[in-house]
């Protein structure tokens, strides 16, 4: 009874965080809205048994990208975003939305659940399971990482070349 | 879980809350004693004996204190900031214990947990500084931004080291594994390290880049006043609070190392006591830097970041990890950390030498100047 009161309460905030986004003409209050948002995620995941993507949704999207994406719109001049939603291909955009919600609610329709009690797995499990059988996509993504680190880098470089001497 | 059980959460948090508020206040008034001993004042002395009722004179002008909102602030922002900062340096002590029972939650995620909500306090920096619209405030939430992401990498990296050590993310388990032996003797590197980036994270000198006075008058809380400033300063202090219960459980082994000849109840209550002295020494070893070391430049505070600490806190997790892994014994990755140490101030100590050349004003002497003029006049007066 009480998870289920929780699971409003997160749905809520995901929901209003997603809304707030979307309907929010101020760039700012629509990145604060993507906070809201993930760390509703991160609620459900509390709610689903699994603390530890709870913790890191928080530590990678909450503390990280949230907080670079809006270090970046405080670089940017405001004036630049005043409206957010007139861009010409908006028609695209709907289709494209609409047909990914209506895979989502099919899938969320014909996915049979199965009623047994839930358990949570341990992060230990977890840390085995990541490093031995899913070791290979594991090392790939951290690669993924790097190489936006350098290309990060090099783009750095080039407009600051003649501070370099 | 039932309502009865969150209802006792309710009030183990309410009392944590009352029990933080009334350390803040007396933090306060130590920290303001211990500087004014630094330097050679006397600190406050007129309400109560020693001033030690100075911290309620404070919190009752803070209180009746006009709250002034500038008219071009971004409201809802201006207002959430202050919770924004105060919520996860209150969620943070859920999970940091005060001895074996007496916790509110013991979490088998407890760093991880740590990790992840302190982030969340960048957040209340920014937004502050947004929402003051304040040119200075703005500057200072940027520079927030820049510093904690920075020194979020070795912060996480120092605890991440004191896992692999004690095999465990709940805090009680690193506690009771330090029992023989503390993990400050084994760890010297990682203790330095989790200290400069805690510091760091606190925002105080010698890293306060964010508020500092005399560059950005104060930074994302320029514009704050009365309750709203007091909240702020509150979750600041809660916060110094934290990190040095951190280290001194992560590092100066909580309330078992070394372990008491007692049991029972004068145990208990006697790990207590020792575990607060440890806490107050740190805090007072945090105080003392503030007093006697200058602020660093924004540039050397980036750079200390990226290129010392970050590279050392991965050196620090190999050798842990391989020390670790082969079961050695602990005394070689204290050497290996004492010599780490050593190349790193030596290294420190060698590179500014060449940057410091290249700032330094050019003294010459009369009759150079006449015999050789410099070709560039720049900003030398040459008569």
């Amino acid at each position: 009874m009480t998870s289920l009161v929780f699971f409003y309460l997160a749905s809520v905030i995901i929901l209003g965080g997603g809304l707030t986004v979307i309907l929010s003409s101020n760039i700012i209050y629509a990145a604060l809205g993507l906070m809201a948002s993930l760390i509703g995620v991160a609620g459900i995941f509390i709610l689903s048994f699994a603390p530890f993507l709870a913790l890191v949704q928080i530590l990678i999207y909450g503390g990280a990208i949230v907080i670079v994406i809006i270090f970046a719109l405080m670089l940017t001049k405001l004036e630049d975003f005043r409206t957010l939603s007139d861009h010409k291909h908006w028609p695209i955009a709907l289709i494209a939305s609409l047909v990914t919600l209506g895979t989502i609610i099919a899938a969320a329709f014909y996915t049979p659940t199965n009623l047994v009690s839930r358990r949570g797995v341990d992060f230990d499990k977890i840390a085995h399971e990541l490093f031995s059988q899913w070791a290979i996509p594991f090392e790939v993504a951290s690669l993924v990482l790097l190489i936006a680190l350098m290309g990060g880098v090099i783009m750095v470089r080039k407009t600051n070349s003649r501070d370099d001497k | 879980m039932t309502w009865e059980a969150i209802g006792w959460y309710v009030i183990g948090a309410f009392g944590l809350f009352i029990f933080l508020s009334i350390t803040v206040m007396f933090l306060t008034w130590i920290e303001r004693k211990f500087l004014a001993r630094i330097q050679q004042r006397m600190g406050p002395m007129r309400v109560g004996p020693h001033g030690t009722l100075q911290p309620i004179a404070d919190v009752i002008k803070l209180i009746t204190k006009e709250d002034i909102l500038p008219s071009w602030t971004d409201k809802p922002i201006y207002w959430l900031a202050p919770l924004a900062i105060f919520i996860p340096a209150i969620a943070i002590w859920v999970t940091i214990p005060f001895s074996e029972t007496l916790v509110l939650q013991n979490l088998d995620l407890g760093l991880l947990y740590i990790a992840a909500i302190s982030v969340l306090s960048v957040l209340g920096l920014v937004m502050a500084g947004w929402g003051s619209a304040n040119k200075y405030s703005m500057l200072g939430g940027l520079r927030a931004v820049g510093q904690l992401i920075s020194y979020e990498i070795p912060f996480i990296m120092a605890i991440l080291g004191v896992a692999i050590l004690s095999q465990s993310l709940s805090l009680i388990d690193i506690v009771n594994d330090q029992s023989a032996i503390a993990n400050i003797i084994v760890q010297p590197l990682g203790f330095l390290i989790f200290l400069a980036a805690g510091l760091a994270e606190l925002g105080r000198t010698p890293f306060d880049i964010h508020h500092a006075e005399s560059e950005v008058v104060g930074g994302p809380f320029v514009e704050y006043s009365g309750a709203h400033w007091a909240i702020i300063q509150l979750a600041e202090y809660v916060n110094t609070f934290a990190i040095a219960a951190l280290i001194a459980i992560l590092f100066l082994g909580g309330w078992s190392w070394p372990s008491m000849p007692f049991t029972g109840i004068t145990n208990d209550f006697l790990s207590l006591v020792w575990f607060l002295i440890k806490i107050y020494a740190v805090i007072l070893l945090i105080f003392w830097i503030r007093g006697t070391f200058p602020r660093l430049r924004i540039d050397q505070l980036m750079s200390f970041g990226w290129k010392v600490l970050v590279p050392v806190s991965f050196i620090n997790i190999v050798f842990t990890a391989i020390i670790r892994f082969y079961n050695l014994h602990w005394s070689i990755l204290t050497v290996i950390s004492l010599i780490s140490i050593g190349i790193i101030f030596y290294l420190i100590y060698k590179t500014p030498q060449k940057s410091r050349k290249k700032d330094s004003i050019r003294i010459i002497s009369a009759k150079d100047a006449v015999n050789n003029p410099p070709k560039n006049y720049g900003d030398i007066n040459v008569r």
